[in-house]
């Protein structure tokens, strides 16, 4: 596969850049990360729209929120396991449950630190913030995305957790076509049989799983679920009625992310069958982000391999 | 106001707040009274605001950071005029927009609190706003002293220090005591003046139930540019009724009709 040579991180902040250049109440936040999130530009060109509070994300947090309650539009950056559990709670009370138009920026998630292990891993994120009344969730899949994402974040008010990952990672829109709608899933492969939705670094591996399943005759189809709150039911719903199965892949544990997201939906509504493809409830082998993907089946083939033994192939 | 006048509102605060916790069988007795003096020479005296136009962008903030202390804040901020007083009869009833902890659904409130060790971190960021954007409001938070024991504390302080935040003010509430007991015996916080000294803090220690003690010492800041201030404000948790002063179980205890009666005889004494 063919990486894209500039990670989501720093598709991020050449975006957010040029946008604060334009807008001076965007501000860049960050707990001695500007290195891992690529911030130096940002600091070196706009020091006045820039806030460093050393290693204290408690305090990162806090601090957005009073500077948003202020009229700021704060991204506050830095890895995404220390944002969604040191600072949990200044993320649950002065960001979800104040609604401050807080941007939650969580970078190299999931396991993406690989061999850095367990304490750098983030893989209960989406459960934790998805349980916060008002706070939304969004993983984009691509560095294009990324930047659609970015434009639309800064007009949009309220409490926002992103989280992307530390590696570059392939193309999944091609050409100029990622289109970023907040709340509503991208469709990457039109298929009948099943589908498969994918969200953040998964989703190029289930595309490109799907295009293997298609080779064998399995029609499946393809979401990008880059907003996992507020979660786009109608696509569920479409692939409910439409295909016979569903499958979710996440860089998560199985517990409490998007696929319990998708599964609470289902259970309420239909009677259908939802499998589940991500981190089991343990912590991680000691491996690189790609080892990992491969050892638990987030690749193509371990894709392709689950969903073929749940469509009953 | 003069010094007089500041007083007899004290005075009403803590028959007010001892009435809202009385008909709503609950509260945070204790800690609410020995912070009204500070409340009333911030919203009497201090702070610039405009109550009908709570979001008046050049006003100075508030954040009660101890949030559990909210049945004086309530008594005041309906007396300055930011919501009908009769609201305040609502406090702890089904539904009432006075929950047991300040929230933003009230005008005048900043900030939803109660969880401790929140309210100086935002207060950082209000104060860098202020900077960035070269307004002259003020920031003001008060927290408590139990609370000191939250490291969270320590994030804040040690960046405002950072920031030379002049435009922060941030009071303790020193009453000694907190909900198992005197506070050195919990968890001893030492010498509090050199602990904040050291992160750049200009600091102050004076009777924090003391109005003309009070209201020298705010009409004076700065007092150092560059350093964001401090206020150990010395107080009597429960001050104002003889029973309850530095009483630990005063915490969250609630009065009686009998214990109410003796109380309102002792503080309409000081109103003559």
């Amino acid at each position: 596969m063919e990486a894209n040579k500039i990670p989501c991180r720093q598709a991020f902040t050449d975006k957010i850049l040029e946008l604060a250049k334009k807008d001076q109440n965007i501000i860049a936040v960050t707990s001695d990360a500007r290195g891992s999130v690529t911030l130096n530009k940002f600091a070196d060109e706009l020091p006045q729209q820039f806030v460093e509070v050393g290693i204290a994300e408690q305090n990162a947090i806090g601090i957005s929120a009073g500077l948003a309650l202020s009229g700021k539009k704060p991204f506050v950056c830095g890895p995404a396991c220390f944002y969604a559990a040191r600072s949990y709670e200044q993320v649950k009370v002065d960001v979800a449950y104040n609604k401050t138009n807080v941007k939650i920026f969580g970078v190299s998630g999931g396991v993406s630190y690989g061999a850095l292990g367990t304490t750098h891993h983030s893989l209960n994120d989406i459960a934790v913030m998805r349980t916060l009344p008002d706070m939304s969730v969004i993983l984009p899949s691509d560095a294009a995305l990324t930047q659609k994402m970015t434009e639309y974040l800064v007009n949009h008010s309220g409490p926002v957790y992103i989280r992307v990952g530390r590696a570059a990672v392939p193309d999944v829109y091609t050409n100029g076509e990622a289109e970023f709608i907040f709340g509503k899933a991208n469709t990457l492969l039109e298929g009948n049989d099943l589908t498969i939705i994918a969200t953040g670094e998964t989703v190029y591996h289930a595309l490109q799983a799907g295009k293997k399943l298609s080779e064998s005759g399995i029609k499946a189809r393809v979401l990008d679920m880059h907003t996992i709150k507020p979660l786009d039911y109608a696509a569920i719903e479409k692939a409910a009625h439409e295909t016979k199965l569903i499958v979710v892949v996440e860089e998560h544990h199985v517990k409490g992310g998007l696929g319990s997201a998708v599964a609470e939906w289902i259970v309420e509504n239909h009677s259908m069958p939802v499998k589940i493809i991500g981190f089991p409830d343990a912590n991680a082998e000691h491996g690189s982000s790609p080892e990992l993907f491969k050892h638990y089946g987030l690749d193509a083939d371990g894709i392709v391999s689950t969903v073929k033994k749940a469509y009953g192939c | 106001m003069d010094i007089k006048q500041l007083e007899t509102k004290a005075t009403e605060t803590r028959k007010r707040l001892l009435q809202m916790i009385h008909d709503a069988k609950g509260g945070h007795t204790g800690g609410a009274m020995s912070s009204v003096d500070i409340l009333v020479t911030l919203f009497y005296h201090t702070m610039k605001y405009q109550a009908q136009n709570p979001s008046w962008p050049d006003r100075d903030r508030f954040i009660l950071s101890k949030g559990h202390s909210v049945e004086g804040y309530y008594a005041v901020l309906a007396d300055a005029g930011f919501f009908p007083k009769d609201m305040l009869d609502t406090y702890g009833k089904f539904q009432s927009r006075l929950a047991g902890h300040p929230t933003r659904k009230v005008p005048g409130i900043e900030l939803n609190s109660g969880a401790l060790g929140h309210g100086l971190s935002v207060g950082v960021g209000m104060a860098l706003a202020a900077k960035m954007d070269k307004k002259s409001y003020r920031t003001y938070v008060l927290m408590g002293d139990g609370e000191q024991g939250e490291g969270s504390i320590m994030e804040a302080a040690n960046s405002a220090g950072h920031y030379k935040l002049d435009n922060l003010v941030a009071i303790i509430d020193r009453n000694f005591l907190q909900i198992s007991g005197n506070t050195e015996d919990v968890m001893a916080l030492g010498n509090l003046k050199k602990r904040w000294e050291a992160y750049n803090w200009h600091v102050d220690e004076i009777d924090g139930n003391n109005i003309s003690g009070l209201v020298k010492l705010f009409d004076s800041y700065p007092v150092i540019n560059g350093k964001p201030h401090l206020i150990i404000a010395k107080t009597t948790k429960g001050c104002g009724v003889s029973f309850m002063e530095n009483k630990p179980e005063w915490h969250h205890k609630v009065p009686t009709e009998e214990q109410m009666k003796t109380a309102f005889t002792e503080l309409d004494k000081k109103l003559g």
